[in-house]
């Protein structure tokens, strides 16, 4: 069958969703308002493919989504009770790993890792906690770096250098022992270029990049993910569009 | 200049222009500036950052990535166990411990007098001789009690390294049986002349008749690799030699730099005729550091012979030369994209494929990433040609394999057959009795029990990158798959989800089942997390991070089951231990004061 | 002819390291309290002042693990009932005690009875009477199998009922948008 470039197609979870040469999965399945899980991924900027929430089976083939590009008539499935569960299992490993303690974050009720966690139907984190020791930045007179709640998506890393120029933020350490840095031998916050300008200081997905005296300006209960799941929310980056 | 990068910049600053203050070389001038000061230190940090125009939180992230990078200071003498399963089977760990207490530090520590640091680190690629330490990023090898009595004196009294006793950095190459490759008496030359009086076309078909296939352990058409990297488009193409050799129980690519050099280097330079590179990097792993003089040696008399450099061999226009590249310790970059990531100067983390490096590898340009033993094998076939080398070993297999033969044997060291040899035919030749086991290219491979030692050595049954581990019947396979997984959990590059955390939930598991901790209920949690890291993980590593597991589950349940004391779920950590602050505080030992370890019983 | 009188479910509460403040949110099931009196009547819990469980069909743990104590108390409670439900954060994944889990006890210890400003003289409690604090503290499923979770900190007085109701009427417990809170 002969397929016009524009009309390229593939089918995600039954449905049909054009896509065109440049977009990935996700992208294209954005595009069409549908809703994958994600975490790293931003449709700002380039797919990072390491958190795996948004992973599918493309073709029976178990692949990241924001990275993988589809193929014409590929037949990809993401709502199915088996890949719901490995991202639920992802889910229950971020939230050990690192401390997430919702009820004193401020962005709780904001928070992608938290929401993603209500639409998988994350009861429990299963795994035991890792209770790692991760102290706090509080240098900066304007924001706050709360490490005990990064997920390491680099989306700080990436806007900083791709979009500020700055490099404020890298990860270091292997492994287990990966962490986020800043870009300051004294390891502080207030002793780089950052500012609250930055692309970098409104990427976070979750609560490590915190701007100080507002996060209870708006009540917990009332909060975006409190109004809808966050499948029915559009992405922040995409809300202004 | 500030003042306190000062006494910095004297060191760094021969270092940083011998690399042109490229970048794309900040793991040599990290390892070089390392080795002038035994660490890196915050100062020179910054100071390569203004010279390098990079962000300092960047060379911290690279530095901080590679185990054999420091960035706080460590003992004069920098001891590193090697800690792969068989260092284990000779003792390293009573060695370790004995090191310890006769040095007064304890072990991952530097000792208050700044003296000596002892720790362990990923195999070193000994096995035929261990227990292997590292002392200073040198080897040393064949570790007695003895040995280890000696060197704590060595270490008490300054001795510098280089006035040791000569005999305690020997290596052996351990050849013990030779076909073709290892038994070639190869001249130096002699295959690079034969390939340029043919084109590069016909020299890639020669390849291509020959069906020679990737030694990494993939098997990947290396006539094919090379065509697609010749026929990509881009302003350079690149040769890359994997001499990353991390995968536990693997040694021979040492033994082929060691000896059999100039195969390599010759192998690497036809491909760059075939592909039209005019640059090649040897990637060698920072633990064969002591090999890096050695191999200069011989790419610099290949220069003066002029196999390298320009109009090679006289042939006007084909110029190529090649550059080594040692790593820090790290095993992911054992896989092509995250050496070519290494290679550039960054954290070996893999990369989103496609792209394939064949297209896009090094500084995005169409590249070559063969194993060492690929290019050796690409020299014979220079010499021999395609049709020669395609009538050995077996239809799918042509060639030759060499098997590094460690463990249980009266015979460890090097073994090269035609393709197809079984395992029971490798295991008498080693003169190994009792086999209960063979671990087959690393934890990372496949682990074989007695019923299939009729199995064969080839891509279509048990491909392999050259590990073979053998396990008698005294071992206990569930502390193998145990030793296995905190390998992963060490090397996991902690990009993706499941592999950082995976690794460690995995370790973790395991660790509770050989604490006595266990049950079915972890058992099936073993599973699932099996399952999850296959069907996730962003990379090899991932997927087979599990390998050991699964396969010692499925052939050597016993080993399992005994450690499944319990019927039901019981805590992974002592709870009356989880006491034990509490009572040392309070001076309190009675009842109250104490947990049963486990559940009262329904 | 006599309908048989179904035997009322068993249930039993406790708070471990907690603040009581599930149990005030279970308290905000208001008047349907009088619905589950009918179905279910309570064996150890802080509303009934009985000291020790026994046979329960369903017991619902408040807090974490921060002492021996809480130790022996969820041994009591699984030992005794048929299903076992944590409920809220500090149950699920240890809460705001845990928030000392960076720090080990000897510190904390010390900082409290040594070393603090204007104590002098002071001592670290020793009494056999007081449970001896963990160097840890631990979500309830490191410890024991947990049945089933109900996030939140509280949990609304709405998902406690939901989760409740289902469980007594032998679904599968499910908390949809709104019900479904970690904060």
């Amino acid at each position: 069958m002969f397929q016009n470039k524009d009309t390229y197609t593939f089918l995600l979870d039954g449905k049909t969703i054009p896509f065109t040469e440049e977009q990935t999965i996700i992208q294209a399945a954005m595009a069409a308002g549908e809703y994958i899980p994600h975490l790293c991924f931003n449709p700002e900027f380039k797919p990072h493919g390491s958190c795996k929430i948004c992973t599918v089976s493309a073709n029976g083939r178990q692949t990241a989504s924001c990275t993988q590009q589809p193929q014409a008539g590929m037949v990809v499935e993401s709502n199915t009770p088996q890949i719901n569960g490995e991202r639920l299992a992802l889910l229950q490993m971020l939230f050990v790993e690192g401390n997430h303690f919702c009820p004193s974050c401020e962005k709780s009720g904001d928070c992608q890792l938290q929401a993603t966690a209500y639409e998988m139907n994350m009861m429990s984190s299963h795994f035991d906690h890792f209770f790692p020791d991760r102290p706090v930045d509080a240098s900066h007179p304007e924001y706050l770096l709360d490490f005990n709640r990064c997920i390491l998506c680099s989306l700080c890393v990436r806007a900083s250098s791709d979009v500020d120029g700055k490099d404020v933020f890298s990860l270091a350490g292997r492994g287990i022992k990966t962490r986020l840095i800043v870009n300051a031998e004294s390891g502080r916050l207030a002793d780089t270029n950052f500012s609250g300008d930055d692309k970098a200081a409104h990427v976070c997905p979750v609560g490590v990049i915190i701007k100080k005296r507002v996060g209870f300006a708006v009540p917990i209960g009332q909060r975006s993910f409190d109004e809808h799941p966050i499948s029915f929310t559009p992405h922040p980056a995409l809300k202004d569009n | 200049m500030l003042s306190h990068m000062h006494k910095h910049a004297e060191y760094l600053d021969p270092i940083l222009s011998r690399y042109q203050y490229n970048a794309h070389h900040l793991l040599q001038i990290l390892r070089e500036a390392q080795e002038y000061y035994g660490y890196i230190h915050a100062d020179a940090i910054d100071y390569m950052a203004q010279q390098l125009q990079l962000a300092r939180s960047q060379i911290e992230g690279v530095a901080s990535f590679y185990s054999l990078l420091y960035l706080q200071p460590q003992g004069e003498y920098r001891v590193l166990f090697s800690d792969n399963i068989t260092d284990r089977m000779l003792g390293n760990m009573q060695l370790m411990e004995s090191m310890c207490k006769e040095l007064w530090v304890e072990a991952g520590k530097v000792s208050e007098d700044g003296l000596v640091s002892i720790n362990t680190t990923s195999c070193t690629g000994m096995c035929d001789q261990g227990p292997a330490i590292l002392v200073n990023n040198i080897v040393i090898n064949q570790l007695t009690k003895e040995r280890v009595s000696a060197i704590c004196e060595l270490i008490r009294e300054h001795i510098p390294l280089s006035d040791w006793p000569p005999e305690f950095f020997a290596i052996e190459d351990h050849i013990c049986k030779k076909d073709i490759l290892l038994d070639s008496n190869f001249k130096a030359g002699s295959a690079l002349a034969k390939s340029l009086r043919h084109s590069a076309l016909e020299t890639l078909q020669e390849i291509k008749t020959s069906k020679l296939r990737g030694r990494g352990g993939a098997g990947f058409s290396t006539a094919s690799k090379w065509e697609f990297c010749r026929s990509a488009t881009g302003e350079q193409h690149y040769v890359v030699c994997n001499a990353d050799e991390g995968e536990p129980g693997t040694f021979k690519d040492r033994v082929l730099l060691t000896s059999y050099a100039d195969m390599v280097f010759e192998g690497m330079t036809i491909c760059a005729h075939v592909i039209g590179a005019k640059k090649g990097f040897l990637y060698l792993r920072g633990e064969y550091r002591y090999l890096l003089d050695h191999l200069q040696a011989v790419l610099h008399h290949r220069r003066q012979q002029s196999q390298l450099g320009n109009n090679i061999l006289g042939h006007a226009g084909f110029n190529f030369d090649i550059e080594i590249h040692l790593g820090a310790g790290a095993y992911i970059c054992g896989e092509e994209s995250a050496l070519i990531e290494s290679l550039e100067g960054k954290r070996g983390t893999p990369r989103n494929r496609p792209p394939f490096p064949v297209t896009s590898g090094y500084l995005n340009q169409p590249t070559v990433v063969n194993n060492v033993e690929t290019f050796a094998c690409a020299s014979l076939i220079g010499l021999h040609g395609g049709a020669w080398y395609a009538n050995i070993g077996t239809d799918t297999s042509a060639g030759t394999k060499i098997l590094s033969v460690s463990g249980d044997c009266v015979r460890p060291g090097l073994y090269e057959y035609p393709f197809g040899v079984t395992v029971a035919q490798v295991l008498a030749d080693c003169g190994a009795q009792n086999t209960q086991a063979v671990q087959i290219s690393g934890p990372s491979g496949i682990c074989v029990a007695a019923n299939e030692f009729d199995r064969r050595i080839g891509f279509d049954d048990l491909p392999t990158a050259g590990a073979f581990m053998v396990f008698d019947y005294s071992r206990d396979m569930f502390e193998v798959a145990r030793n296995f997984v905190h390998f992963f959990k060490h090397e996991s590059c902690g990009f993706c989800t499941p592999c950082r955390v995976g690794t460690s939930l995995l370790a973790n598991m395991m660790d509770k089942l050989a604490q006595g901790h266990g049950s079915p209920y972890d058992f099936a949690e073993i599973e699932k997390l099996n399952v999850l890291l296959l069907s996730t993980s962003h990379c090899g590593l991932g997927h087979s991070a599990c390998n050991p597991v699964l396969d010692t589950i499925a052939k050597f349940r016993p080993a399992y089951d005994k450690q499944l004391i319990h019927k039901e779920f019981i805590p992974a950590f002592d709870l009356d231990y989880d006491l034990s602050q509490a009572r040392q505080m309070t001076g309190r030992d009675d009842a109250g004061a104490h947990l049963e370890r486990t559940n009262v019983s329904k | 002819m006599q309908v048989p009188v179904k035997p009322k479910l068993k249930i039993a509460t406790t708070s471990l390291a907690g603040c009581f403040g599930c149990h005030m949110s279970f308290l905000d099931i208001d008047e349907r309290l009088f619905d589950l009196i009918e179905l279910a009547e309570f064996d150890r819990s802080p509303f009934t002042d009985i000291k020790h469980c026994g046979p329960c069909d369903i017991g619902l743990i408040e807090g974490g693990l921060c002492n021996a104590e809480n130790v022996h108390v969820l041994r009591e409670f699984r030992a005794n009932c048929k299903t076992l439900v944590a409920v809220g954060a500090c149950a699920i994944n240890g809460g705001l005690p845990a928030q000392r889990n960076h720090l080990s006890i000897a510190t904390v210890l010390t900082e409290i009875y040594h070393t603090q400003h204007g104590l002098v003289g002071g001592f670290i409690p020793n009494d056999p009477e007081l449970p001896l604090p963990l160097n840890q503290v631990h979500p309830i499923h490191e410890v024991v199998k947990i049945d089933y979770f109900i996030p939140g900190c509280p949990p609304s007085g709405e998902a406690i009922w939901k989760v409740l109701t289902d469980l007594i009427a032998g679904r599968e417990p499910d908390l949809s948008h709104g019900l479904m809170q970690f904060d």
